[in-house]
């Protein structure tokens, strides 16, 4: 696997910038802080979940948090970092003066970001556990459901990637993103909305990945996780086909 | 104002007219889609178990000026820092700009004109909407535009001195965010644990946040953040004159 | 010419950029390059000389035409190939976060070495790039020389057979230079074929066994430096300069002296086998120079007349 390398180069450069990683988790965690001793306290208990019984307001949000955290780093790594590192860095040039190819570059980028999505989210997983959050242990498999949605999104983000012309397109980015983070039953249960929304809202790949990690750390074991993780497998599985075309015929130019 | 301040304010101006489009989407989209999801979905469970805390005021009308003092807030950070940093670098606005008869000074004043030219603009335009909503008052307006400079001023005067772009994304996140977060505008701050909210009278987003609320001792406010305003200004004066003198 | 024997080998080779404007940067061009040679390309900007390295160099698919290296299809065999090249591009893509020791062991890892075997060579290659004392220091933080010395050195890790140089010294200070042709001297000896670009003469006459000139994406002319010469240009070359209100002027009057003449934005160069001669034939004009000077011709010249804008008589 000569794309393991790039995974190599990922880690060689954390090592002198680790502390981003951390910065990561800090923005979740600021946001679970305030939700828990603010509008917690406004909302109390949600009871619009189905399949289970009333939660605390904090333990509902907690699952979305790290799931919106997962999806933001991988797609920060596949889209932001990676079009410095093809249009200022050039970094994937040099690459392609050695034996590695367009496709190895996919994947390695890929595969990095998938590595520190699952990372980042077990070092949530440990904060939120210690705050109390985690309902159930099958909150567990919140782990592999984040490597899941960072699989889905960095093979999105290396799509996306190829479309853009410039530092401005980045911000189109953004406002698809920010919009699926508050409407995807973010902060609050699907119940809310008017049937034909919620069929809207179903649709979006946040919304699933918050169902994957919901319901697991929730202790609410229902066929949801499944259709979520199918869901997800699917979307990663197209995005990854199309990037490697992509990114290679970018990258050829 | 001195004229010469004009001419830093009519090259902010040129640039806005270009690009005045994508930044508009920025500033005035993000809040509006919060107030959105946060008044409305959020809102629906907020108002079912009708908290004290909110005096039986919805929590769209309570959500509503505190976004619109945030993103003054953001506003004040998004101009006051990356703008100010690349046209303080080698090669940037700034650098031309001492070259003419503008002292750093007037290039200081000059870009702030601007800011609370755009803060007025920008966070007119959300008020605007939130009008619409019924979730603030237009008499919000004054106060959002003194949180934006309250916030622009101080950080223009860091940020012209400051060497590494990764300082201001560091203030952002660890000043900025949690600013946000803790300053009244997702909840009110009576229900912050007891020394936390002795400490929220140190936020300037919080004196913001009750000026477009209209709550509270008014003139204090005013006060706070007129002083950080001044004190902004005269740091912004030295340090300005500092890094494009040197 | 040729066809056994060659390294590289290059038949109709063709780039078109898609536009819009569709570009033809190099348009069917034909060369070989000889096992353990040093070949140059010469050519203005724009000429599509670094297009043509980065055909060689496997990173750029050609739109026609044939390119074989090391025996090999550059198209379909393009790690097999790269595996064996060596890559200075035009510019540095260095790791600006990483420190001058990490680029190297990272861009050795890229090609499958062990951690051991490019930490043996590193030390080597600091030396010779004179870097030994920053191996420590982040990329970013180096001076532009230092940038290049260290794009040569890491292009060494995989000990290449073919060594791709696009205009390697660019930017180099004098004594910077002088060793890397020095180690180019060495590396050809040890029987590394290396393919190179350049914009000075001195070096490309140092260093090239053959060379190509290339101009508007075609070779114009090719061969050794001394043939290029006795080819293309006379023996000797008379430099005129003028004040700049009379440069024209003085153009239209020199016109006959010597084989040719050659008006520069700043000078006239009239190419002949006897400069003193000339230059007594300008005096008989009536030409009052501010300086005047014969010398040999050499490789300037050639480019000059090849790729300039000429008065032929
Ligand atoms: N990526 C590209 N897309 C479109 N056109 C290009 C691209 N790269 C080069 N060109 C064009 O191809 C032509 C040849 O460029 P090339 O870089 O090969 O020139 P060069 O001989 O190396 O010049 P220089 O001496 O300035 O380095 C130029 O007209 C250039 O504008
Ligand atoms: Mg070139």
């Amino acid at each position: 696997m000569s794309a393991a390398v790039l995974v190599e180069r990922n880690l060689m450069i954390y090592k002198h910038t680790w502390y981003v990683l951390l910065a990561e988790i800090f923005e979740p965690i600021l946001y679970l802080l305030s939700i828990g001793v603010g509008i917690g306290v406004l909302v109390g208990s949600v009871t619009g979940v189905t399949g289970g019984s009333p939660v605390r307001y904090a333990a509902f949000v907690a699952p979305a948090l790290l799931a919106t955290a997962a999806m933001n780093g991988a797609m920060n790594e596949t889209t932001f970092l990676m079009f410095g590192k093809l249009k200022t860095d050039r970094t994937y040039e040099s690459m392609l003066a050695t034996p590695l190819s367009e496709r190895d570059v996919a994947l390695g980028e890929i595969a990095w970001a998938v590595l520190r999505g699952t990372l980042v989210s077990l070092a949530f997983l440990a904060v939120i556990t210690a705050l109390g959050l985690v309902e159930s242990p099958w909150a567990i498999l919140v782990v592999p459901g984040a490597a899941l949605i960072a699989f889905a999104f960095a093979t999105a983000g290396v799509v996306v990637v190829t479309f853009l012309r410039d530092w401005q397109d980045m911000q189109y980015i953004q406002l698809v993103m920010l919009p699926m983070f508050l409407f995807a039953t973010t902060f609050y249960p699907l119940s809310v909305y008017p049937r034909p929304v919620q069929l809207v809202v179903q649709w979006l790949p946040l919304y699933q990945s918050i169902e994957l990690l919901r319901n697991p750390a929730l202790g609410v074991l229902s066929p949801r996780i499944l259709v979520a993780a199918v869901y997800l497998a699917a979307m990663g599985a197209l995005c990854l086909t199309v990037a490697v075309r992509r990114l290679g015929r970018t990258l050829a130019a | 104002m001195s004229v010469p301040a004009v001419h830093e304010f009519g090259y902010w101006w040129h640039r806005y007219r270009r690009t005045w489009r994508g930044t508009a989407v920025i500033s005035i989209a993000n809040p509006l889609l919060f107030v959105t999801a946060l008044g409305f979905g959020l809102g629906r469970l907020v108002d079912e178990r009708n908290s004290a805390y909110l005096h039986g005021g919805s929590y769209l009308a309570f959500i509503g000026p505190g976004l619109l003092a945030a993103s003054a807030m953001q506003m004040g950070f998004i101009h006051g820092s990356g703008p100010v940093f690349q046209s303080a670098r080698v090669g940037g606005n700034y650098r031309a700009a001492v070259t003419t008869p503008m002292e750093p000074s007037d290039i200081f004043t000059g870009h702030l004109l601007f800011t609370a030219f755009r803060a007025t603009l920008d966070s007119a335009a959300i008020l605007l909407v939130l009008l619409v909503f019924g979730a603030a008052s237009p008499a919000a307006l004054p106060g959002a535009v003194l949180t934006a400079l309250a916030f622009a001023t101080p950080i223009s005067a860091y940020a012209v001195s400051t060497d590494r772009p990764a300082k201001l994304s560091a203030l952002f996140r660890f000043v900025i965010m949690p600013l946000y977060m803790f300053s009244g505008t997702f909840f009110p701050a009576e229900q912050l644990p007891g020394p936390l909210r002795a400490l929220v009278w140190l936020s300037p987003l919080w004196h913001g946040t009750e000026l477009c609320r209209g709550s509270g001792p008014i003139v204090i406010h005013v006060l706070v953040l007129l002083a950080l305003i001044v004190a902004g200004y005269l740091a912004g004066r030295r340090s300005y004159t500092r890094r494009l003198t040197a | 010419m040729n066809h056994t024997g060659a390294l590289v080998s290059a038949r109709g080779l063709t780039k078109i950029y898609e536009g819009p404007p569709e570009h033809v940067a190099v348009g069917g061009i034909d060369f070989d390059v000889r096992r353990g040679e040093a070949f140059g390309f010469l050519g203005p900007n724009g000429a599509g000389k670094s297009t043509t390295m980065r055909m060689i160099g496997c990173v750029s698919p050609r739109s026609g035409g044939e390119l074989t290296i090391l025996g090999h299809d550059a198209a379909r065999d393009r790690r097999t190939i790269k595996a064996r090249l060596g890559s200075v591009p035009q510019d540095d893509t260095l790791d600006t976060e990483l420190t001058v020791e990490e680029n190297i062991l990272i861009y050795g890892r890229y090609f499958g070495l062990r951690r051991d075997v490019i930490r043996e060579r590193t030390d080597r290659l600091l030396e010779f790039a004179r870097l030994t004392d920053k191996r420590a220091s982040r990329v970013q933080d180096l001076s532009g020389g230092m940038r290049r010395r260290l794009t040569i050195a890491r292009s060494l890790v995989n000990e290449p057979d073919l060594l791709l140089l696009d205009e390697p010294t660019t930017g180099l200070d004098p004594q910077a230079r002088h060793l890397l042709w020095e180690r180019l001297f060495r590396l050809k000896q040890d029987g590394v074929t290396l393919i190179l670009t350049t914009h000075y003469m001195d070096e490309a006459e140092q260093l090239c066994d053959r060379l190509a000139v290339m101009d508007g994406g075609r070779i114009v002319a090719h061969g050794s430096p001394r043939e290029l010469i006795e080819r293309y240009v006379t023996r000797e070359v008379l430099e005129l300069r003028f004040p700049l209100d009379r440069h024209e002027q003085a153009a239209e009057k020199a016109r006959g002296i010597g084989e040719r003449i050659e008006v520069l934005p700043d000078r006239l160069l009239c190419y002949t086998s006897d400069g003193e001669a000339a230059l007594e034939e300008a005096g008989r004009r009536g030409l009052d120079p501010l300086t005047a000077l014969v010398r040999r011709s050499g490789l300037e010249d050639v480019f000059l007349t090849l790729t300039g804008r000429t008065l032929i008589e």
